[in-house]
């Protein structure tokens, strides 16, 4: 085995210094019954060699990647800059583990601050922690935040929320007995927020919603009592649109999968939560912190250590350990690499790539855009007749979207949710809309 | 520590994204201007250089497993092996969108079945989910399943978790928020389950219990299939954290020893990186009677042909986005094809080897509480190695010698515990380097306790004010402070 460094001798020298024979002795612990009853795997080691000819093999056999993509739905085919790639490589970083010794991890710990900040810069937010495991998860928490702060056992959960998120927070609702009201959609595609119960812990949006259309979140807070505002967003889309936190959300989150990972067959993913500094002794998860060191010097530890379970144990925020963190720190040099204008550019290439494409679908008989409400990079567009023949039909064109049945959960017929990124040309836009026309 | 922050800055945007090449009107022509962020996010504008140089700079500060040994207690930090990242990293399997047909993602499938057969065969239990991301989320989706199997059954009193006091803090936290209480199980002289207070505390109100094997003490259970055998003939479950399975891969299951549910920990067993604390891999294997109950979707193969399965009805639900941390699966599986049967009982063999042979050199210079053969892993004291000293200032002054601290604290049933797991990829003189330093250390604890108390001496910075942090936290960039150098 080429991954370990003993040598026979080295072996018999450290039983010898043990006082023992032989290494099966070391597991005379293990019960009888138990060995006994072990299968091994049928397995045969295999060289580095073979393995890798395997795994490019299964690899070519993913047609998914030579199609063009207009899926959308949390994960989108953003452009990777390649120094992010690059700064991943740096095994200093990608072989440490959690940072619970700061003075041997002030690379990562520096990093998560940034992080940090950077999401609070996105959201408009006092803090964000250094990240959860995925967008699902992290509205899951904060919904668990929200009824630690609230503790009403409702919350009330917008209709227009991505399927497969709303399936992770119904698990954990259901584990924490925590019910679930439903607010419906307006004609428009936004949430109808005209009838909120008063007596739930929090009010979650998602904006872009699962229709694409950017929810007005203008008077929302005043309007939900003292329930707590929960909103998931599009890290990307917050390059142009107003940030959450401005409209007196209290918690964001989102998945941050569009800032600089690729889509991997949806993992690993990266969560985002931020919240308001009233929040932070509520908020799960890890917390780099400035302090200083014996000498005076800046540097960085984890902080608010108290809320975890490591700490609190039963009693923690959360039982989150191991997160993000690589996706995170991807997503810290993604931001550094594009700055502020870059940003900005790469949502603005979003919105008017989608709007282009959506006038074309639209202008195409037969075809329209079944919601009045803005949207960022994704929207739906109502066909005619069979939109499962349809996306077969643009799947043997090249063009990969999401299959309807996600839209007919939510009780869209004969619909087709589009995403367009920048990295979509006009060529491709032109030639997918071609497609959609001619294959009525 | 300079962040971007502090980076010298440029006006506009540098060519990574390219001119528009559709007719533009205008974002506030497209999107309602209510809508629209006003102020721009203080996101410095920064050439490459400047970028690539901060990160490689902070890189530096960080110690990994490839920068010396790691000797981190219940983390089995083993080497990463490198061509997992060329494999991770192939356009085929990063292209794939989540939502694309399972017929055009039928390589991915592949090794996604492949590796919950594998890992199924591991742990010697018939069903496994690939969702769980995190030990701590395995055990989540764990203590999701022992619920819903109550529920299906109707015995809803049973809502406590019985939890040895050496256990991993992430167990009783992860009971907790699935909504079961917790009751503490004491450890015996031996350091292993106190049978007794087992049976006094099985009654119809516990669900099951959560057991780590071997234990945070490196102990086996040797009584293993009492302490299932009795949860079981009580009607509750057992979960097993998989973070300690360096120890016994190849040689023993945890279905032979009446697990319900064994989470893995792939950047843990499986090779997989830690990334600085994630992105990383928690599937659960299972007993037959909670099949049913694991999560949709399912990974299926019928006709040589691989699909995503929803007829669950029973099912917990969904725990992810999707279908769990894919790439750092592709790592997992690729190591175990290297590996093969032979190759995973080497495994277990060296990583329980080098624990022995660690722990019978460093006994003469340090407290041994619980002093028997030990598994992959071992629990020194630091008390009374001199007066004065702390755990906290050995793990510091480690860091001088250029080595990982151990796992400090923990587990909480031992004073001022050093936690020791080797691995199985450190060979010999790595060992004696360690031992070395901390005879050395043992030494200067007695001789010169200020090199300790004020350690670290050698790392990019001193100790740091953990109070500070804690008690007044600085958690974002003090944009309104002057900048420092």
């Amino acid at each position: 085995m080429r991954y370990l460094p003993h040598s026979a001798a080295d072996r018999r020298e450290m039983l010898a210094s043990i006082g023992v024979s032989s290494v099966d002795e070391l597991f005379a612990d293990v019960p009888r019954a138990v060995s006994d009853a072990f299968r091994p795997l049928g397995l045969s080691p295999r060289s580095e060699q073979e393995v890798v000819a395997e795994l490019t093999d299964l690899a070519a056999r993913n047609r998914a990647y030579e199609k063009v993509c207009f899926a959308g739905g949390g994960v989108y085919d953003h452009y990777v800059p390649s120094l992010v790639g690059h700064v991943l490589l740096r095994s200093e970083f990608y072989t440490a583990y959690t940072p619970y010794q700061p003075e041997v991890s002030q690379g990562t710990l520096t990093a998560m601050f940034e992080f940090q900040t950077l999401v609070c810069e996105l959201t408009g937010m006092d803090v964000a922690n250094a990240s959860l495991y995925d967008g699902a998860t992290a509205l899951a928490e904060a919904m668990l935040m929200a009824e630690r702060v609230r503790s009403r056992g409702r919350v009330a959960v917008a209709r227009s929320l991505f399927a497969n998120v709303r399936r992770v927070l119904d698990t954990y609702c259901w584990a924490s007995g925590i019910e679930v009201v439903e607010l419906p959609r307006l004609p428009s595609g936004r949430c109808d927020l005209s009838d909120v119960p008063d007596d739930v812990s929090a009010v979650v949006l998602q904006s872009p919603n699962a229709f694409g259309v950017i929810e007005s979140l203008e008077g929302v807070k005043e309007r939900i009592g003292d329930a707590l505002l929960i909103v998931s967003v599009h890290p990307i889309s917050l390059g142009v649109l107003a940030p959450p936190g401005e409209f007196g959300a209290d918690v964001v989150v989102g998945e941050g999968q569009p800032l600089g990972l690729p889509m991997s067959f949806g993992g690993p993913l990266l969560g985002l939560l931020a919240t308001r500094k009233e929040h932070l002794r509520q908020m799960p998860g890890r917390l780099s912190g400035r302090t200083v060191d014996a000498a005076g010097k800046t540097g960085y530890t984890m902080a608010a250590q108290t809320r975890e379970q490591h700490i609190r144990r039963e009693r923690a925020t959360s039982n989150i350990c191991t997160n993000s963190a690589l996706c995170a720190l991807a997503a810290t040099v993604y931001l550094a690499s594009v700055g502020a204008d870059g940003l900005r550019r790469v949502a603005e290439l979003n919105v008017e790539k989608a709007h282009y494409l959506a006038d074309r679908i639209a202008a195409i008989e037969g075809f329209g855009l079944p919601f009045s409400g803005p949207f960022f990079n994704e929207f739906v567009v109502r066909v005619p007749g069979d939109a499962d023949g349809l996306r077969r039909a643009l799947l043997d064109a090249g063009y990969l979207v999401e299959p309807p049945e996600l839209l007919r959960a939510h009780g869209v017929e004969n619909g087709l949710r589009i995403a367009v990124t920048e990295r979509r040309t006009r060529e491709q836009l032109d030639r997918f809309a071609e497609a959609l026309g001619g294959s009525r | 520590m300079r962040t971007i922050f502090d980076q010298p800055r440029r006006e506009g945007v540098g060519g990574l994204f390219p001119e528009p090449d559709v007719p533009t009107r205008g974002v506030e022509k497209l999107i309602d201007r209510t809508l629209l962020r006003e102020g721009e996010p203080r996101i410095p504008n920064l050439s490459e250089p400047t970028v690539v140089r901060h990160y490689t700079a902070l890189s530096k500060l960080n110690y990994g497993v490839d920068d010396g040994l790691y000797p981190l207690g219940s983390c089995t930090m083993k080497h990463n092996p490198k061509v997992n990242e060329d494999l991770s990293r192939l356009p085929g399997l990063t292209g794939v969108h989540p939502l694309a047909d399972p017929g055009l993602a039928q390589g991915t499938l592949a090794f996604l079945y492949e590796l919950s057969e594998l890992l199924g065969g591991i742990a010697g239990l018939p069903g496994v989910s690939l969702q769980p991301v995190a030990g701590a989320h395995g055990e989540l989706a764990g203590m999701f399943l022992f619920k819903r199997y109550f529920e299906d059954k109707g015995e809803t009193t049973r809502r406590r978790i019985l939890l040895p006091d050496s256990a991993h803090g992430t167990n009783p936290a992860s009971a907790a928020v699935a909504g079961f209480s917790v009751a503490e199980i004491p450890s015996n002289e031996a350091g292993t389950v106190d049978l007794d207070a087992l049976d006094a505390a099985l009654d119809g109100t516990v669900a099951g219990i959560m057991l780590t094997v071997p234990n945070t003490l490196g102990i086996f259970e040797e009584r293993i299939l009492e302490i299932t055998g009795r949860v079981h003939a009580a009607g509750g479950l057992c979960y097993f954290d998989g973070a300690n399975l360096n120890a016994f891969l190849g040689r023993a299951r945890p279905g032979d020893m009446g697990a319900d549910v064994f989470h893995f920990n792939l950047h843990k067993t499986l090779s997989t990186p830690h990334g600085g604390g994630g992105p990383g891999g928690g599937p659960i294997a299972v007993s037959k009677p909670l099949v049913d109950f694991l999560p949709v979707p399912s990974i299926e193969r019928s006709d040589g042909r691989y699909a995503l399965g929803w007829n669950r009805p029973r099912s917990i639900g969904s725990v992810h986005s999707f279908y769990g941390n894919v790439l750092v699966a592709a790592k997992a599986y690729a190591y175990l094809l290297q590996l093969g049967d032979e190759g995973l009982r080497a495994v277990s063999e060296d990583a329980v080897l080098n624990a022995n042979y660690l722990q019978e050199r460093l006994k003469r210079s340090y407290a041994l509480p619980y002093d028997r053969p030990c598994k992959h892993e071992f629990v020194l004291s630091g008390k009374g190695l001199a007066e004065g000293i702390s755990t906290l200032d050995i793990a510091k002054r480690l860091i001088d010698y250029g080595i990982h601290p151990p796992t400090v604290y923990f587990p909480l049933i031992v004073r001022e515990a050093l936690m020791i797991e080797p691995t199985e990829s450190e060979g010999k003189d790595g060992l004696d380097r360690f031992v070395d330093a901390m005879e050395r250390i043992a030494v200067e604890a007695r001789e010169r306790p200020e090199l300790l108390r004020e350690a670290p001496h050698r790392a990019p910075v001193r100790r740091l004010d953990q109070t500070r942090a804690a008690r007044d936290p600085v958690l974002t960039y003090p944009f309104d402070e002057p900048a420092e150098g």
